[in-house]
């Protein structure tokens, strides 16, 4: 693949996809240390993110690149008032590739336009999230063995959620897809998705409750109802149970079921569950430095 | 003698004249052809009645023809506009506007968290057709509607 930034998930073919998967693959199976020897990342981290910008620079010092960066604007020259782009010229100068996690919608692909190395985008606000669904569906092959005929529980708020929108456009490339969207009224899935899967002739279920059928799910993608999305109070009150897997709800799931999380769980997940065979949300995290890896080593033009 | 039509803007001996404006959107065609920069004479008729669009709005620009890719901006305010060109008080040629497929720093995007609205980045927005023609912001990929449409 050519060097360029990964701005969106639909910067990225089906094939590409997974190309990506199938180093992440080998990465998993044969570390490389010595690959990234004489590169240097920049982590730009306008806003706080631990997780991500954690998993990004272990996934550097795992192959022996080095990281410059910030974790948070307030000790970078934006504070006394310098431009994104300045910021990305200068950093440019710097770094054989920047990864930036910016609250600004649209900061990625602006930065990747002005950069002159590759930009990573390691979330643009409310917008995109690419890496996070690169790993979740290098998550979902490797507990199905492939990416085809699997039923999708996508549970929480979908509304408002970028990682569930990003998954199910990345999803939807692959043969037989099912979905089940388990959401409150407030926080369906928008219907520019649905319209999008209609469009593809896959299919869709919408619930308000998955009790009765989380024993046809082969992955359970879980997301947080927040509090704050909600207009009413009482509204929240009234759902905010609903929405909380148990351990007690897995007894008649398939074999081959997954529950995955995009972290940090607060109560959605409960604790109960975390010994499950099925739970996979923390080996989720690790396949993230893998995928990780991989994105960075397919830019940079050494894999 | 022979009735003359009569006209609510007065003719142009040469020019351009743009018809089937939506009343309401008069300035902001104005504004997207930075008309107001203009040395010709240009004459505006407002609230004029209209079979099709209930209020229309008339602008007449004299010794003027304007370059299609500059003329198609304003399909974004006035989709069903009408340009006649006028010689000798006839008109020689009449066109629709084009609604193009990209919109390059005319509109401002409406989502406050959007990165135009804080740096100095010229917006672009592909277009999404319909009845009312919407765009859709490349950088933060929100979508901006006829009812939220702001001219830079």
């Amino acid at each position: 693949m050519k060097s360029r930034s990964l701005v969106s998930i639909n910067d990225y073919s089906k094939d590409e996809i997974l190309n990506i998967l199938d180093l992440a693959a080998g990465f998993e199976a044969s570390p490389e240390p010595h690959l990234l020897n004489g590169k240097v990342v920049a982590t730009l981290f306008y806003e706080p993110s631990t997780r991500t910008r954690l998993s990004f620079e272990s996934a550097v010092s795992r192959l022996g690149g080095k990281i410059v960066g910030f974790s948070d604007s307030s000790s970078s020259s934006v504070t006394k008032g310098e431009s994104l782009k300045d910021t990305i010229m200068t950093v440019s100068n710097y770094s054989d590739l920047i990864v930036m996690r910016h609250p600004l919608e649209g900061s990625a692909l602006y930065a990747s336009e002005v950069a002159k190395v590759p930009v990573i985008n390691a979330g643009d606000g409310a917008n995109q999230h690419p890496t996070q669904t690169l790993l979740d569906l290098y998550s979902i092959k490797k507990t199905q063995g492939s990416l085809e005929n699997l039923n999708i529980f996508l549970v929480g708020d979908l509304k408002y959620g970028r990682t569930v929108h990003s998954l199910l456009m990345a999803m939807s490339h692959f043969k037989n897809t099912t979905f089940n969207f388990i959401s409150p009224q407030e926080l369906q899935m928008p219907d520019e998705y649905k319209l999008y899967l209609d469009n593809l002739g896959l299919k869709y279920y919408e619930h308000s409750d998955f009790t009765d059928i989380i024993s046809r799910a082969d992955i359970i993608y879980m997301t947080r109802v927040q509090r704050e999305r909600f207009s009413d109070p009482m509204e929240y009150e009234k759902v905010k149970n609903i929405y909380v897997l148990r351990y007690s709800m897995l007894e008649n799931t398939k074999d081959n079921l997954r529950i995955l999380h995009p972290l940090p769980r607060v109560n959605e997940i409960h604790p109960d569950v975390d010994k499950s065979d099925k739970a996979y949300y923390f080996t989720q995290a690790l396949n993230g430095v893998y995928t990780r890896q991989a994105i960075m080593a397919s830019i940079l033009g050494l894999k | 003698m022979k009735e003359v039509k009569h006209l609510s803007v007065s003719g142009i001996e040469n020019g351009t004249v743009i018809d089937h404006i939506p009343a309401k959107n008069l300035f902001k065609v104005i504004s997207i052809l930075a008309l107001e920069k203009f040395d010709n004479q240009i004459t505006f008729g407002t609230n004029l009645e209209s079979k099709k669009l209930g209020k229309k709005a008339i602008i007449k620009v004299a010794g003027k023809t304007f370059v299609d890719d500059d003329v198609n901006k304003i399909a974004l305010v006035a989709p069903e506009a009408k340009l006649n060109i006028i010689k000798d008080y006839k008109v020689v040629e009449k066109y629709n506007v084009v609604v193009p497929e990209e919109i390059v720093g005319i509109a401002k995007c409406v989502n406050p968290k959007c990165i135009t609205n804080h740096e100095q980045i010229k917006t672009k927005f592909t277009v999404i057709p319909g009845d009312e023609i919407a765009l859709k912001c490349i950088y933060c990929e929100k979508i901006t509607d006829q009812e939220h449409l702001n001219i830079m």
